[in-house]
């Protein structure tokens, strides 16, 4: 048992590596200096408080991103749906702080009440997928993928159409709320507690529904097998679908506090594309969920220590997701790799 | 073209699929081959027509040695396979379905194979309209088309897996009549079969093959080798089950309770029909289910515990009427179903065996206690003798230990077993371990219903016995009168009104 463990670790180090040699050659080959812009990239996004406080603003929503697709993969399904079902959690959000703001109630409440209709858009809409999935038969990959279309749709739609600001509609986004309903922030930093808060609270759940709970082993079981699932007694629909509300809701949380404590208005880009990089944090850790936190934090300093390449290096900031893309790619190849070579018992 | 197997040898892990086989079938022969499920029939011809590789062993076609790499190459040869369920694409037309496979071109020429499509539709009495699309047509006629494309491939060897199960009696006529024109043009064919009728009145030949080995040949054509005998329909039937049967002391266990009533049940999928089933079973009473696969036995075992509707009739377990309830409704008052794949569809491979017994146990609050579960496991390893420990995935284990670890998941009380093979792929050992369980729960009240290709163990554990061919329900058969050879002819479709 020890000697696989340590062989894997052998194989994800030199998956590692490979990645660092080939990005280093990427950026020989455009005449950039590799050491300076790894070393740029480091205090860019660990280099002080406050970068870290950024870092860990795009760690929130990528946490409960990932958090919510390793019960859908527990399920063994892919939902790739989760990027819409963040866009919803915004919408849903939206939509109620639009309607309560000039209602004179709290604003606290105003602001639970928000992120709560949030996590309901983001869980229905996902719940639509499921639906598909279980009723219709439409593979959750494809239904997923069109209803992100939609809700891409749909948020251009509100922001240009019923929800424009005075005078124009703008790319720019909806008119923004005023301070009473922006979650409080630390002191000088961008990032706020609450919303640090709600990704803890969410990732300790995940972990612990699918470690100790009833209910996380009939998941695993009905993803792991089906068929044998069903003849154990566990209803399998209804725990998919049960699965996918979950990651919804997780989901539009994520979207819920990029509005109430990042953007404070609906952006057309709102959900920034952390679905589609929470799924490949969630591929990384190999769906455990222990892992969740440090490489979703890593993955966030990525992004963030690329911002500054533009500037220093005249660079494009994309280079943070070419070294997200090799890093699961050459992950899972080792892996693959490993397995080849292991010899079958 | 004349078609040699010489020393065929094929393992499956531990298993002896094929045990030296040697086997010659002259150019223009219709060659039948006989086996119950297991035999090793189908391996075989899998390693002939190239999905899998026999590991020693040559292959002569017309005296030439081959080394027949996937089915590409064996067509190449000109060996063509027709298998159980035709291998085409119902969404696409009988035209584009008759051209795929044809080498080279990137653009075929759809006239010239319309001409060929044609002229062999004539020669062979076909109406098959090359423009319509192939869901339109019944399995017959897909079989038709299937002959024709390998005849247009140029197939020279056409093996069919069990060509007539599902298609129907004018299609089997008209099937057989095209084969028999086959030996006119040297074309060898290898008939895949358990239908001794169909054997009997399609082939030159026969080869029977029992446990990976081949058992005995029989030439049935009048003008064959005079010193081999001429069609024995009990001696194939006493070739392909083998063995004289022990019949093992029986426990009367049965009860007053009825366990299981079918009053009028008729049950449909694609292929089969079975219609109006009475029948009852008693509380600690052994029913065995004998017959072919896909005879009906699997498909009425499953409609016993819910898992698939019954179209028409009433179904009871315990007196209680559970008519198109799901399995899950079955479940709860007492039934349950074993799957013959184990791992397929009975067990979840990434669990541990703890993780299965705290599944198949009543949930007690939200988290697991892991030390009950625990516990729970190591009591369940030790009384049912399982080899593995608490935290060992269940794919890791040997199929025997599988079975066990199936079996312990079980819950008190129970009404109802229905098995799909209960002992099949085990040592001998385990067969007894499993059967010593489940008679345990005979005598706790359970009825069991298992359905099983080994005819020893129908007639050595059963108290009744149903056989099933092609759809059809015998009477039940009272297993201390009924011997293997007269079940075997049952199974083999003699003996039917």
């Amino acid at each position: 048992m020890k000697n696989i463990t340590l062989n894997r670790f052998g194989f994800q180090i030199v998956a590692l590596l490979l990645v660092l040699i080939i990005t280093t050659l990427i950026l020989l080959s455009v005449g950039a200096q590799p050491l300076q812009i790894y070393k740029d990239m480091l205090t860019g996004s660990v280099g002080s408080v406050k970068k870290i406080s950024d870092v860990l603003v795009s760690w929130v929503p990528l946490l409960l991103v990932t958090a919510g697709l390793l019960i859908t993969f527990a399920a063994g399904l892919w939902n790739i749906g989760v990027e819409g079902q963040v866009t919803l959690g915004a919408i849903g959000t939206t939509m109620l702080l639009r309607s309560l703001q000039d209602s004179g109630m709290n604003p606290a409440l105003i602001l639970g009440l928000s992120i709560l209709a949030g996590m309901v858009s983001g869980a229905l809409w996902a719940a639509l997928a499921g639906a598909l999935k279980t009723f219709g038969g439409v593979n959750e990959i494809f239904g997923g993928l069109g209803l992100n279309f939609v809700a891409t749709a749909l948020t251009i739609f509100l922001i240009f159409g019923p929800w424009k600001r005075p005078g124009t509609g703008s790319m720019s986004g909806t008119e923004p709320f005023a301070e009473p309903l922006h979650l409080t922030l630390f002191e000088n930093l961008r990032l706020s507690p609450w919303a640090l808060a709600v990704a803890i609270v969410g990732i300790v759940f995940v972990y612990f529904l699918l470690q100790g709970t009833y209910f996380g082993l009939r998941l695993k079981a009905v993803g792991k097998n089906f068929r044998a699932a069903y003849l154990l007694g566990i209803p399998t629909w209804q725990y998919m679908l049960f699965s996918f509300l979950l990651c919804g809701a997780l989901a539009g949380a994520a979207g819920a506090l990029q509005v109430t404590g990042v953007y404070y208005r609906l952006i057309p880009a709102i959900s920034s594309g952390y679905g589609y990089l929470g799924l490949m944090v969630a591929m990384l850790i190999n769906y455990q969920a222990i892992w969740a936190a440090p490489i979703a934090f890593f993955f966030a300093a990525l992004n963030i220590g690329s911002i500054q390449l533009p500037i220093l290096h005249k660079l494009d900031s994309s280079l943070s997701g070419v070294l997200q893309g090799m890093l699961v790619l050459f992950v899972l190849l080792a892996e693959g790799v490993r397995q080849r070579l292991t010899p079958r018992t | 073209m004349k078609v040699e197997l010489r020393g065929i040898h094929k393992y499956f892990g531990q298993n002896h699929a094929n045990d030296d086989i040697n086997l010659t079938i002259p150019s223009g022969t219709i060659q039948g081959i006989l086996g119950e499920n297991g035999a090793g029939k189908s391996t075989l011809m899998k390693i002939l027509s190239g999905f899998i590789h026999a590991d020693a062993g040559e292959i002569l076609l017309d005296g030439r040695p081959v080394r027949i790499e996937s089915p590409a190459t064996a067509i190449h040869d000109g060996i063509g396979m027709l298998h159980q369920d035709p291998l085409d694409f119902p969404p696409m037309r009988l035209l584009d379905n008759f051209l795929l496979g044809l080498p080279g071109n990137l653009f075929p020429n759809r006239k010239e194979a319309a001409q060929d499509f044609g002229l062999l539709t004539k020669e062979f009495g076909f109406s098959l309209d090359p423009q319509s699309y192939v869901d339109s047509l019944t399995v017959g006629e897909r079989q038709q088309l299937e002959i024709m494309r390998l005849l247009f491939l140029g197939a020279r060897v056409f093996i069919f897996d069990e060509p007539t199960t599902g298609i129907s009696a004018a299609q089997k006529a008209k099937l057989f009549e095209t084969l028999k024109k086959f030996p006119e043009q040297a074309i060898t064919v290898i008939f895949v079969s358990h239908k001794l009728e169909d054997v009997e009145s399609l082939c030159d030949r026969v080869a029977v093959l029992r446990q990976g080995k081949l058992i005995g040949e029989m030439a049935l054509a009048p003008d064959a080798n005079a010193d081999e005998k001429p069609f024995d329909a009990k001696k194939l039937v006493e070739l392909m089950f083998g063995r004289e049967v022990s019949l093992g002391t029986k426990q009367a266990a049965r009860q007053d309770r009825c366990a299981l009533s079918l009053n009028h049940v008729s049950i449909e999928d694609a292929r089969l029909k079975i219609q109006d089933v009475n029948f009852e079973t008693h509380a600690g009473e052994v029913i065995g289910l004998a017959g072919m696969e896909g005879s009906g036995q699997d498909l009425f075992l499953r409609a016993c515990a819910g898992l698939i509707r019954a179209v028409g009739g009433r179904i009871k377990v315990n007196s209680l009427d559970l008519t198109g309830k799901s399995y899950h409704a079955y479940k709860k008052n007492g039934v349950e179903f074993l799957p013959a794949a184990r791992l397929e569809q009975a067990l979840v491979p990434g669990l541990s065996l703890t993780e299965h017994f705290v599944l198949a146990e009543k949930q007690t609050g939200v988290f697991i206690d892991r030390e009950r579960g625990r516990a729970l496991a190591e009591e369940r390893i030790k009384a049912f003798n399982i080899k593995g420990a608490p935290l060992n995935a269940v794919e890791s284990l040997s199929g025997g230990n599988q079975q066990r670890t199936l079996l312990s998941l079980l819950r008190d009380p129970l009404s109802l077993i229905l098995v799909e093979h209960p002992t099949r792929g085990l040592d001998i050992e385990s067969v007894i371990y499993i059967w010593g369980k489940l008679r345990e729960r005979c005598r706790q009240g359970a009825a069991i219903m298992f359905m099983s290709s080994d005819l020893d163990e129908v007639l050595q554990y059963s108290d009744r016995v149903l056989v099933f061919f092609n759809g059809r329900v015998s009477q039940p058969l009272d297993a201390d009168k009924t011997s293997v050879k007269q079940l075997g002819e049952l199974i083999g479709g003699i003996g039917w009104s």
